[in-house]
C-alpha cells in the first residue's frame, strides 16, 4: 500500500484516500446495522417475554391444561428463571442458532424456519423480479410522455391498487379464478415425480400468490422510476444527445434510463420489509407454505417461542436489506461515492 | 391575528377546492362518515346477532336482502354498514395516536439538538426499517385481544414516517432568523414550540393525517382478517375472515366478498386523494408536479 503511493504520486494517494473513505463508510453501515440487530434482538425479548408477564398463561388461555403440563411447560421455557438469566440463556442460543423449541410442533423452532424459507424465496424471488420489470417499464413510458393519458391511467392505476389490501385482492383472484388455478398449497399429491413435472406443478400453483404480490408491489417501482427519469430529463446532455442527431427512443434507452435506474435498484431492497408483511396475508390467503403461513399459524396458538423465532428472522433480514441497499446505492452511483 | 387566521382558510379551501378529485373524496368521506354515526338509527343491530339472524346461509342479494347473507345467514349489507363503525373508529383513534407520538418525537428531534436528538433520530429509523405488519402482530398476540390492542398496535408501528417529516419541516423552520429573535429576547423552549415552530409545522401534520388514516384502515383489516381483532366485533377485516375460513370464496360467494373490500378502497382511496389535494395546497414546491 505505501510502495504503491509512493511511486504513483498524487494519483496514488487520491485513490488511498477514496479507498479510506469507503472503507470508513462501510464500517460505519456495518456497525449501525449491528446496533439495530441487537435492538431487534432485545425487543424480542420485551414482546415475548416481558409484556405477557406469563407467557405460559397466553399460550394456554384457549385450552384446557393440566396443572403438570403447566409445570413440565414453565420448567422448558425457564419462565420462573430470574429476567436476566432468561436473557442471557436466550441471547446465547441466538449466537448458536438456536432459536427455541415450537410449543404446538414441539420441534425446534431454526428447523421450522430452515424447512419454510425456500418457498417463501420463490414467492417472493419471482414476484419482485416480475413487480421490478413492470414497473420500470412502466415507470419509463409514463414518464416519456408525461401528462399523456397513458401517465394519468397509470398513476390512477397505481393509486387505486395502492387502497387495495392484499388479502382481499387474494380472495378476489380465487373467486374469479374459480378451478382455473389451485386454490391452495405449492405442490399437488398425484404428481409423477419428474423433473419438469414437478417444476410446471408448482409453477401453476405459483400463479395466483405471485400475481397478487406483484399487483401490490409493481405500483412503487412505477412511481419511483417516472419520478426519478422526470429529473432526468430537463438534463443538459440530453440536450446534447438529441443535437447530436440522436433519434428519441435512442435518448431514452442509452442516455436517460441508465442513470434514473439507480433509486429503484435500490428500491429492490428497500422494499423488502413491506414484501416480507405481504408474504405473511398472501401466504395465508393461498395456505403457501412459506414462512408467512407459519406466522399465521404461530398466531393461532398463540405459539410464543415460534412467533419469536420469526419475529428476530424476519426483522433481522430486513435490516441485512437495507444496509445491502446502502452499500449498493454508493458502489452503483459514482456521483455519491465522490461526495 | 384571527382575522389573517380566518382570510388563510379561506385560501386553502378556495384552493382545495379546485381538486376535484379532493373535493368529491371529501363528499364520500361525509358520506360515510354520517352513515356510520346513524347506523343503530337507521337500522336494527339485532341482525347482527348469529342466534337471531333469520335469513338462509349464503344466499345471493335479493329484495329482501340486497347484497345477499353470509355463513349464518346475516344480511352482508347490515354487516358492511355496522363494520364501518369499527373500521373507522379503530382508523381514526390509531391515526390519532401515531400523529401524537410522531410529531411529539419530531419535534422534539429538531428542537433540542445534540445526543438527545441523534438517539431520537437513530431510534425513529430503528422502527422505520422494522417490517411494521410483523411488529403489529407480535404486539397483538401478546396483549390481551381487543380494539385497543389494535389501536395500540397500529400506532406503535406508524409514527416513525410522521416523525421523519415532521422533524424535515421542523428543521427549515428552527433555521429561522424570527426563531433566533424569539431565542434572544429570552423564550423558553415551550414558547419556541408552541408559538412558532408547531404553528409552522402543523399544516403538513394535518395533510400527512389523511394519509395515516388510509393506512390504519387497511392495517386494521389485515390484523383482523388474520384474527387479531375483537372477536365481539363486525369489522370489514373480520367479515372477510370469515368469508374465508367459512368456505364463503371456494363457494363463490362475491357477494359476500366484494361489499367491505370495495368499501376499504373506496374509504382507503378518498383519504388518499383528500391527503395529495391537501399537500398540493399547503406545499408550494410540488405545485405544477402533480398535473
Amino acid at each position: 500500500m505505501t510502495t504503491s503511493v509512493d511511486t504513483a504520486g498524487p494519483a496514488g494517494a487520491g485513490t488511498r484516500r477514496a479507498g479510506t473513505s469507503t472503507l470508513r463508510f462501510l464500517a460505519g453501515k456495518v456497525g449501525a446495522a449491528a446496533v439495530s440487530l441487537a435492538f431487534v434482538v432485545v425487543l424480542g425479548f420485551l414482546l415475548f417475554r416481558m409484556i405477557p408477564g406469563d407467557p405460559v398463561a397466553t399460550m394456554t388461555r384457549d385450552r384446557p391444561t393440566s396443572p403438570e403440563q403447566l409445570a413440565r411447560l414453565r420448567e422448558r421455557l425457564g419462565v420462573d428463571e430470574p429476567m436476566v438469566r432468561q436473557f442471557l440463556d436466550y441471547a446465547g442460543g441466538l449466537l448458536r442458532g438456536d432459536l427455541g423449541t415450537s410449543y404446538i410442533y414441539n420441534r425446534p423452532v431454526s428447523a421450522m424456519i430452515g424447512e419454510r424459507l425456500w418457498p417463501t424465496i420463490l414467492l417472493v424471488g419471482t414476484a419482485t423480479l416480475l413487480a421490478a420489470a413492470l414497473g420500470l417499464w412502466l415507470g419509463v413510458r409514463a414518464a416519456w410522455r408525461r401528462g399523456s393519458t397513458f401517465d394519468r391511467a397509470q398513476t390512477g392505476i397505481a393509486l387505486t391498487l395502492w387502497s387495495v389490501p392484499q388479502f382481499w385482492l387474494g380472495l378476489l383472484l380465487l373467486t374469479a379464478t374459480q378451478g382455473l388455478f389451485p386454490s391452495r398449497g405449492m405442490r399437488s399429491p398425484d404428481i409423477p415425480p419428474d423433473l419438469l413435472g414437478q417444476a410446471l406443478d408448482v409453477a401453476h400453483h405459483l400463479v395466483l400468490p405471485c400475481v397478487t404480490l406483484l399487483a401490490v408491489t409493481y405500483a412503487q417501482y412505477m412511481l419511483v422510476m417516472r419520478s426519478s427519469l422526470l429529473e432526468e430529463m430537463g438534463a443538459e446532455y440530453l440536450t446534447t444527445a438529441r443535437a447530436k442527431g440522436l433519434r428519441d427512443d435512442l435518448v431514452r434507452a442509452r442516455h436517460a434510463v441508465p442513470n434514473a435506474l439507480l433509486p429503484t435498484v435500490t428500491l429492490v431492497f428497500l422494499q423488502f420489509g413491506m414484501v416480507v408483511s405481504g408474504t405473511v396475508t398472501v401466504e395465508t390467503v393461498f395456505s403457501w407454505p412459506g414462512l408467512g403461513l407459519l406466522t399465521y399459524e404461530a398466531l393461532r396458538g398463540p405459539d410464543l417461542p415460534l412467533l419469536q423465532g420469526l419475529f428476530v428472522v424476519l426483522a433481522g433480514a430486513v435490516i441485512l436489506m437495507n444496509l445491502v441497499a446502502e452499500v449498493l446505492y454508493r458502489v452503483l452511483d459514482p456521483r455519491v461515492r465522490a461526495s | 391575528m384571527w382575522q389573517r387566521r380566518r382570510s388563510a382558510a379561506v385560501r386553502v379551501w378556495r384552493e382545495f377546492t379546485r381538486d376535484r378529485g379532493g373535493l368529491v373524496s371529501l363528499g364520500v368521506l361525509g358520506a360515510v362518515v354520517l352513515l356510520a354515526v346513524l347506523a343503530p338509527v337507521l337500522t336494527d343491530p339485532a341482525g347482527l346477532d348469529v342466534t337471531r339472524a333469520d335469513g338462509l346461509p349464503l344466499r345471493p342479494p335479493t329484495w329482501e336482502y340486497p347484497l345477499g347473507t353470509d355463513v349464518d345467514g346475516r344480511s352482508v349489507l347490515l354487516l358492511t354498514l355496522w363494520g364501518t363503525r369499527v373500521s373507522l373508529l379503530v382508523g381514526f383513534a390509531a391515526t390519532v395516536l401515531s400523529v401524537l407520538i410522531g410529531t411529539v418525537v419530531g419535534i422534539a428531534a429538531a428542537h433540542l439538538g445534540g445526543w438527545v436528538a441523534a438517539a431520537l433520530l437513530r431510534f425513529t429509523d430503528f422502527f422505520l426499517a422494522l417490517p411494521s405488519l410483523v411488529l403489529a402482530i407480535a404486539l397483538s398476540s401478546v396483549l390481551p385481544r381487543g380494539s385497543a390492542t389494535i389501536v395500540l398496535a397500529i400506532a406503535v408501528t406508524s409514527w416513525p414516517a410522521t416523525a421523519r417529516l415532521v422533524r424535515a419541516q421542523a428543521l427549515t423552520v428552527e433555521g429561522r432568523p424570527y426563531i433566533e429573535r424569539a431565542k434572544a429576547l429570552g423564550g423558553g423552549h415551550l414558547h419556541l414550540v408552541g408559538r412558532h415552530v408547531l404553528p409552522a409545522v402543523l399544516p403538513l401534520v394535518l395533510a400527512n393525517t389523511t394519509l395515516v388514516v388510509g393506512n390504519s384502515i387497511i392495517a386494521e383489516s389485515t390484523l383482523a382478517f388474520l384474527g387479531l381483532g375483537d372477536p365481539n366485533a363486525v369489522s370489514w377485516g373480520s367479515m372477510l375472515q370469515t368469508a374465508l375460513s367459512s368456505g364463503a370464496v371456494s363457494a363463490g360467494a362475491w357477494w359476500y366478498l366484494l361489499p367491505p373490500g370495495l368499501a376499504i378502497v373506496v374509504i382507503v382511496l378518498s383519504f388518499t386523494l383528500v391527503g395529495r389535494a391537501l399537500e398540493t395546497v399547503l406545499n408550494p414546491r410540488l405545485k405544477g408536479d402533480r398535473d
